[in-house]
């Protein structure tokens, strides 16, 4: 911790400033001022990410598809978001006559706040965030994210439209679904760093946790496609399905509050991952803001590569998956892990090749037992 | 390899001895048969041994001024033969002739449009309504008569 | 205590995102499950057969175009060969040759096309479609060297072809040919043992061989049912009895085997076109087209004759009068026939499925609707 005789002593160096950690009540010693300065920073910064977001995965999947993407709006397309962030709030805002007005009113609201307070626990550099040592940092994260499949249904109930309310139920028996393993998973990160804490979780990380813990890894970032109704687990915004999805009945600002809470969760749970299991900020040689940026597009360029790779899977299929699947498998997850913290110092580099091992033999005798079933049966 | 096309004056003697008076005349490209006993007529051609016919390939129909022709070309994909039979209906008003839907169930479709384009009723078809055209058209428009 | 359920009545109307051309559906559904569909279609209906008894033989080929437009030289071909058996007309071999050659690329592409499309259905959000699409751009260029145009072709006469090969087209055919074994093994490898792919096809929408019979259906999808059955084999037309190729039969009628069944079929077609290619480049050069009297009048009498187009058996009924325009003219459209079968694809199967299956048996409003 550099105190203030550090730095009237030495030179201020760019990368020295960077690097040191960042007083809880920075700047002016009051923490409404941190407050002040870090909220606003995080919401201009999410809808900049937001923008920069929705411009990468268009130009990122496009050489997949064999296409060039937008490159009209400005110098290689980079004005393509704002055009279509200006074309959606220029539309008319049509509410339907049976609708219940309060409800379909705070739908769009309770879909993209929760996001946003999920930011207040990441921690961007070391100690940077809102409040990134709060104690039960995790904790906060997965009970604020449960609010999203609250705000899921309102959307479909408040539309009183048949189709709308089928589609946000499918859609919410699938977000509870995949929050379990969600959850498995990362308490098995909590168990190895011994802290709920964001901050302290990064700063346990001298091996990623990617490696130490690839099983958790694994199911977390597909649970967190789940969360996102990302292929393969877009069915409810699948064109090709008849039943539309629950945001069917919103137009302008609201489909766009839809359409950001969209991205904006795409960005948390990327941001979630990196921290809990890519050691979020930490890297050689550049800034760790930078490092974090990285991290942030490395993750989100995977979800657009499964988005362009592989078709979608149906709701039976997918519940399946959850139950059958993921959810035993994570509890088997903990079990090792826990054994493991017993018996060793956990975050050990000999403990990555023999977690690799682990996982992999489960996996695939787990998927041996339980091929996921083709077929269409009557009542299944 | 071709498949052999039966001439319809080598069916045409064996449909009569099972079903008389049904075949009205037989050349070397079809057999020409009464309308009235076609469905019994394909029923025999579907299951008698010899036949065998059970690939119903094409049912359309033409107008021949004072009569309808309906014509049904099948083909035994075991056999591998191919004969193509005419239902003659007399007549221009209401020209109706039995389906041979509850025979080969890929004729639904095709009777209904013949139905839908010519104006001929097919009786015992489970769903006679029009298909290309919409519901409420009036007239036929395959006739030649209709414009 | 039994749970009082309501069957709903959708309308999958006829626009949708995703079905090939303005098609409807009334679908009925017990929650997920399917109990009944109706199609209903006729959207596209442009009267064609009576246009056609006002034309004379020639101008009806630019209509054969717009039946099937996905493989137009499949229609084109099919009438010419009606014509041709009804008018007693013999085909000069480099035309048949040519015929050939350009018919199995149609099969090829069109094939690609549907399985692109297919894959589509299936949620891969186009991208399986963009490759195979590029693979179609290469033909459409050599079929612009041939016809001149890159969608409705209008390449074909009774009596043979309209143009001779350009210069330029066997060494590109051969260029493309070779090239298009590594692509087509690109996407064996990415999309066969994908593991969503086949557990959302196999199994689904399943018709058994005896009713695929009873329903008269033709081409892939009574082959994916396990009969062998294909014109060009049993019913040779034109010169296909000269060359060697594999019927590709699948097994149980579902989803997966009608797509494996194209994916064989196209590599089958490369294989024809190889070998039409050896025998052509033995053939001393002549004629293209038997030269027939511009308005031609066929004897008075009728037929019927089919040709193993992309789709299934095309088959057009022609009854001359004597005069320079048919008596009657009637398209046997494959998909028209094997739409028939539709229904006890998906009645009690999931409607997630519904999509997959129509888009599987592949078929094109144009040529259902005509």
């Amino acid at each position: 911790m550099i105190s203030l005789t550090d730095i009237a002593t030495q030179a201020p160096v760019a990368s020295w400033w960077l690097d040191s950690p960042v007083s809880s009540d920075w700047p002016c010693h009051n923490f409404w001022a941190h407050w002040a300065v870090f909220s606003a920073g995080i919401i201009i910064g999410v809808l900049l990410v937001v923008m920069a977001f929705i411009w990468f995965e268009r130009r990122f999947i496009a050489p997949m598809q064999l296409r060039i993407g937008p490159n009209r709006c400005g110098p290689f397309g980079l004005l393509q978001p704002v055009a279509d962030a200006i074309k959606v709030l220029m539309k008319e805002d049509i509410v339907p006559a049976v609708a219940d007005k309060t409800v379909h009113f705070l739908a769009p609201i309770l879909i993209f706040v929760p996001v946003l307070l999920m930011f207040a626990v990441i921690p961007f550099q070391n100690g940077v965030g809102l409040i990134p040592d709060l104690n039960v940092g995790l904790l906060f994260i997965v009970a604020v994210g449960s609010i999203e499949t609250v705000a899921v249904f309102m959307a479909g109930y408040g539309s009183n439209n048949k189709y709308a309310l089928v589609g946000a139920m499918r859609s919410v028996a699938m977000m509870v679904s995949y929050e379990m393993p969600m959850a498995l998973a990362a308490i098995a990160v909590i168990i190895v760093s011994g802290t709920l804490s964001m901050q302290g979780i990064v700063m346990e990380q001298s091996v990623p946790f990617a490696l130490l813990l690839p099983m958790s890894f694994i199911f977390y970032f597909t649970c967190a496609l789940a969360e996102l109704q990302r292929t393969p687990f877009d069915l409810l915004e699948a064109e090709s399905e008849i039943i539309a999805g629950y945001h069917i009945e919103y137009s302008g600002m609201k489909f766009a509050m839809f359409y950001l809470g969209e991205y904006a969760g795409a960005i948390i749970q990327s941001a979630i991952i990196v921290t809990l299991f890519l050691s979020g900020w930490k890297g050689p040689i550049l800034p760790p803001f930078v490092w974090f940026l990285i991290k942030l597009f490395a993750v989100f360029g995977m979800i657009v590569w499964f988005r362009a790779t592989w078709p979608r899977v149906r709701i039976d299929q997918l519940m399946e998956f959850a139950w059958k699947y993921m959810l035993p498998l994570s509890l088997i997850n903990l079990l090792i892990v826990a054994i493991e913290t017993i018996l060793w110092d956990p975050v050990q580099w000999w403990l990555v090749p023999v977690n690799i091992v682990i996982t992999a033999v489960l996996l695939t005798g787990w998927a041996g037992m339980f091929k996921l079933r083709g077929g269409s049966e009557v009542g299944a | 390899m071709r498949l052999k096309a039966l001439a319809g004056t080598e069916a045409a003697p064996r449909i009569e001895e099972k079903l008389s008076g049904s075949v009205i005349e037989s050349n070397e490209a079809c057999m020409v048969v009464n309308k009235d006993s076609i469905a019994g007529i394909m029923q025999l051609l579907k299951e008698s041994a010899e036949f065998d016919f059970d690939y119903i390939n094409n049912i359309t129909a033409v107008d021949n001024f004072d009569h309808f022709e309906v014509i049904y070309n099948v083909t035994s994909i075991a056999k591998k033969h191919t004969l193509c039979v005419k239902a003659r209906i007399p007549g221009r008003d209401n020209p109706e002739i039995p389906s041979v839907t509850s025979i080969w169930k890929g004729a639904d479709f095709q009777e209904r449009e013949v139905y839908d384009l010519m104006g001929i009723r097919f009786i015992d078809h489970p769903n006679l309504k029009r298909i290309a055209l919409w519901e409420g058209f009036e007239g036929h428009p395959l006739r030649k008569d209709f414009l | 205590m039994v749970m009082k359920t309501e069957l709903v009545t959708l309308n999958m109307g006829p626009h949708h995102p995703s079905t090939h051309g303005v098609f409807r559906m009334r679908v009925t559904l017990d929650g997920e499950v399917v109990v009944e569909m109706e199609p209903m279609f006729g959207y596209l209906h442009r009267g064609l057969e009576k246009l056609a008894e006002g034309r004379t033989y020639t101008q009806i080929i630019p209509f054969t175009d717009r039946l099937d437009y996905v493989s137009s030289m499949a229609g084109n071909l099919a009438y010419c060969v009606a014509v041709e058996k009804l008018a007693q007309v013999e085909v000069p071999e480099r035309a048949e040759y040519i015929r050939v050659i350009i018919c199995e690329l149609q099969r090829m592409v069109n094939h690609l096309i549907a399985v692109g499309f297919f894959i589509n259905d299936l949620g891969a959000l186009q991208t399986p479609l963009q490759y195979m699409w590029r693979e179609r751009e290469k033909v459409v260029d050599l079929f612009e060297m041939q016809s001149g145009q890159r969608f409705l072709y209008n390449y074909m006469r009774i009596g043979g072809v309209s143009h001779d090969l350009a210069p330029e087209f066997i060494p590109a055919l051969k260029k493309f040919l070779d090239d298009f074994i590594g692509y087509y093994e690109e996407f064996e490898d990415l999309l066969k043992g994908n593991e969503i792919i086949q557990s959302r096809t196999i199994g689904t929408g399943v018709i058994s061989a005896e009713q695929a019979i009873d329903y008269a259906m033709s081409g892939p999808c009574l082959r994916a049912t396990g009969v062998n059955w294909d014109l060009r084999r049993d019913d040779s037309y034109s010169i296909y009895d000269r060359f060697d190729f594999d019927v590709i039969v699948g097994e149980n009628g579902d989803n997966w085997d009608r797509y494996r069944v194209r994916m064989g079929e196209i590599m089958q077609s490369h294989r024809i076109i190889r070998q039409a290619l050896e025998q052509l480049e033995e053939l001393s050069p002549g004629s293209v087209n038997a030269e027939l009297p511009q308005l031609l009048r066929p004897p008075v009498g009728e037929a019927y004759a089919a040709i193993e187009a992309p789709k299934g058996e095309m088959g057009f009924y022609l009854v001359s009068d004597g005069s320079i325009a048919p008596y009657r003219w009637h398209c046997r459209a494959p998909d028209f026939v094997n739409l028939c079968a539709l229904r006890d694809m998906v009645v009690g199967g999931k409607i997630a499925d519904l999509i997959v299956t129509f888009g599987s048996i592949d078929i094109c409003l144009a040529s259902v609707d005509r």
